[in-house]
């Protein structure tokens, strides 16, 4: 899993079935402690965490913990969204969002 | 899960039976900031039926065989067009 900030959403009618109803949010990795961005954005499922723009998200980056997560096991998905993150302590500081 | 232009096809009269059937679709991956050209393109089969030209979003890896029943032996999958995106 990886932490990251929602940074915009793709929409499109044509698409496999398993995305049909599911929200794809665009979320870049970041720096826990700065929150700067460390990497290429990625299109993440969002189902029931209805994840906004500017949130920092927990992100499960593996397609057959992403197949659970959606309970769809012929999901063609690889990283999801599976929790919004409140606070992280890190290096003894606390990041609140 | 990455964007994609489709920018053509590719034909094989002699190929492995576990592809048969399926359109073969020359992709170039993209950035999702602003849909730039990032990295060399590849091959990805097509599960939505996309054309030249189209933004679409394809998956790697096992997630590609997991887009169609039979799983068969693919690992790139397109699976959805683009029709807009936001990207801030």
């Amino acid at each position: 899993m990886f932490i990251a900030k929602i940074v915009g959403n793709v929409w499109g009618t044509r698409k496999h079935g398993s995305l049909v109803g599911a929200r794809l949010l665009l979320a870049v990795p970041v720096d826990p402690a700065s929150g700067r961005p460390i990497g290429e954005a990625v299109m993440a499922v969002d189902q029931r965490m209805s994840a906004g723009p500017g949130d920092t998200v927990l992100v499960m980056d593996e397609g057959n913990s992403a197949r659970q997560i959606l309970d769809d096991k012929k999901a063609p998905v690889r990283t999801v969204i599976c929790g919004i993150v409140d606070a992280i302590f890190y290096q003894g500081k606390a990041v609140k969002f | 899960m990455r964007a994609a232009h489709v920018i053509g096809r590719v034909f094989c009269t002699r190929q492995v039976p576990q592809i048969d059937g399926k359109t073969l679709l020359l992709i170039q991956p993209l950035s999702w900031d602003g849909l730039k050209p990032v990295g060399d393109p590849l091959v990805a089969v097509d599960a939505v039926g996309a054309g030249a030209g189209e933004k679409v979003f394809y998956v790697a890896a096992r997630e590609a065989a997991v887009a169609f029943d039979d799983l068969p032996a693919i690992d790139a999958a397109v699976m959805g067009i683009i029709e807009g995106h936001v990207y801030r």
